[in-house]
């Protein structure tokens, strides 16, 4: 850690490396790919942790209840995807949504489209792809923390408070997100990080593309520092970009997670 | 209502892996006509796969790096967790703090010093070299300590009493009783270590020393793209992962609910 931030003040390629100061942080902010990564990872941010930690609490919330049959069966395909690796999902999803892929076969077969779209080349549906995987992917991995947590809320309530005629959304709302706020601002932070650190899909599934619209801050680093001729010092003075930015998420979510108690 | 959104969410989740399977049976063509049906090309996508990528290498050190590396977190990551809780010592809250902020840090902020300490020390391509960066994971120090917690102090101090060790005391007593905190660390572990693509991509430049997720991604890399012999890797990706998840499922539910009460 510490030789990163050295290293994030020198320049050079490769082995000969030069301090410079802080002309790698400068660069950083007039790098227009960057700049466009950093984007990205917000994006994919602001758009999918929302998306996916709700859908993981009402899931969660639905298998909590004592009396739904076949639950084993529905935790496991829920939690399943968790057990596919990175790269395997990515690729999974990128021949889905391929040109010639399964979902334009199938648009083309009920007359919705004429000829395949190719959502991987436009900016706008390849992020919207990369989301629609990520929530696939880690759903029913938040939502094993959220059962979790259930786990130790006192059923009772729930009963008490159906007796009492509350509707199924004020259960929800009134008593297991209340409940769970602890373990919801674990999985907001480990998300967030886990975002913030996106790799593989990128990489596998987009390749960053189309025109970069879709790389991460991770991606691109790698690609600095390893796949064109590698300006490690660069590199570094963006990981410590990011290692700033998570430090904050997590601050702030632990700031709002405190005052709403 | 709960069982229609459950059995929606279900299908979607488990669809992704089935068309897996199935497109691993078919032919390009076939796939790409969108078969759903389990068809007859296995065989031929089996040989045209290992005919075009080393599988087998591959598959071999992905198991060696993911087992070596599983067995000497847990034995680290449990004694220090064991350690943080049973003693006392006036650096320990320092200690711990830094691990916790050592969670914090993204990957992408410590890959490049990693990587030339790695590559001073002549580990690239090895096995010493993938698993040293995460020997050590603050998570699953965490995890220890937080069950550690729930081990009675008193059956310590009682076996110290009876004369034995403290090394002893570990292996007899507080393995044994931590079964589903380590069935649920292992299963983290072994596919963490299994899917990590970004840091062998980084380490192993020689086709000898590849693994599974690497061999996959680089299935995608020509222009065409066979996807019954690209499902068949990925099948064979997912297998191990999915093996440990069915095996383990009960104990890794009980082991996060543990840790996080």
């Amino acid at each position: 850690m510490i030789s990163a931030l050295i290293l994030s003040f020198k320049s050079g390629t490769g082995a000969k490396v030069a301090w410079t100061g802080i002309s790698n942080y400068v660069r950083m902010f007039s790098d227009k790919v960057f700049m466009q990564s950093l984007m990205n990872n917000f994006i994919y941010l602001i758009i999918q942790v929302p998306i996916m930690l709700i859908l993981a609490l009402i899931l969660a919330s639905m298998l909590n209840n004592k009396d739904l049959k076949f639950k084993g069966l529905f935790r496991t395909a829920i939690f399943l995807p968790c057990a596919t690796s990175l790269v395997s999902y990515a690729i999974i999803f990128r021949a889905l949504f391929a040109n010639d892929g399964l979902i334009n076969t199938f648009l083309i077969k009920f007359g919705i489209l004429d000829t395949g779209y190719s959502f991987l080349t436009h900016a706008t549906s390849a992020r919207i792809v990369i989301i629609i995987a990520l929530v696939w992917r880690w759903t029913g991995y938040n939502m094993v923390f959220y059962l979790a947590g259930l786990q130790n809320i006192d059923y009772s309530i729930y009963e008490a408070a159906r007796i009492d005629g509350a509707s199924t959304v004020q259960i929800f709302s009134k008593i297991t997100v209340p409940l769970l706020k602890p373990i919801i601002l674990l999985t907001a932070i480990l998300s967030t990080n886990g975002t913030l650190q996106l790799f593989d899909e990128s990489v596998n599934l987009t390749g960053g593309g189309p025109a970069n619209a879709t790389i991460t801050m991770s991606h691109y680093i790698y690609n600095i520092s390893f796949k064109y001729v590698p300006k490690f010092g660069y590199a570094a003075a963006m990981s410590y970009l990011i290692l700033i930015l998570v430090a904050v998420l997590a601050f702030i979510q632990m700031r709002v997670g405190d005052r709403r108690e | 209502m709960s069982y229609v959104v459950l059995t929606i969410v279900s299908i979607l989740s488990v669809f992704p892996l089935f068309w897996m399977l199935v497109a691993s049976t078919n032919t390009s063509v076939d796939v790409t006509r969108g078969a759903l049906l389990p068809g007859l090309a296995f065989l031929d996508n089996w040989k045209k796969l290992f005919a075009a990528q080393e599988v087998g290498t591959a598959m071999l050190n992905s198991f060696k790096y993911a087992i070596v590396l599983t067995f000497l977190a847990m034995l680290v990551c449990s004694l220090a967790g064991y350690g943080f809780e049973i003693y006392h010592d006036k650096g320990k809250d320092f200690v711990m703090a830094i691990v916790l902020l050592a969670m914090m840090v993204p990957f992408a902020a410590t890959m490049i010093p990693l990587f030339q300490m790695v590559s001073k020390a002549g580990l690239l391509n090895s096995t010493a070299g993938f698993i040293l960066p995460t020997i050590s994971t603050p998570f699953l120090i965490m995890m220890f300590r937080q069950s550690a917690r729930s081990f009675p102090h008193d059956i310590i101090e009682a076996a110290r009493i009876d004369g034995l060790k403290e090394y002893q005391i570990f292996f007899k007593m507080f393995v044994p009783t931590m079964k589903s905190t380590y069935a649920a660390a292992l299963t983290i572990t072994f596919m963490n270590a299994w899917n990590s693509y970004l840091w062998p991509k980084i380490i192993m430049s020689d086709a000898k020393s590849f693994t599974m997720p690497m061999m996959v991604a680089n299935l995608i890399e020509g222009y065409v793209t066979d996807y019954g012999v690209l499902m068949l890797g990925v099948l064979l990706t997912t297998i191990p992962t999915v093996v440990i998840f069915f095996f383990l499922q009960k104990s890794f539910a009980e082991g996060i609910t543990g840790s996080i009460k």
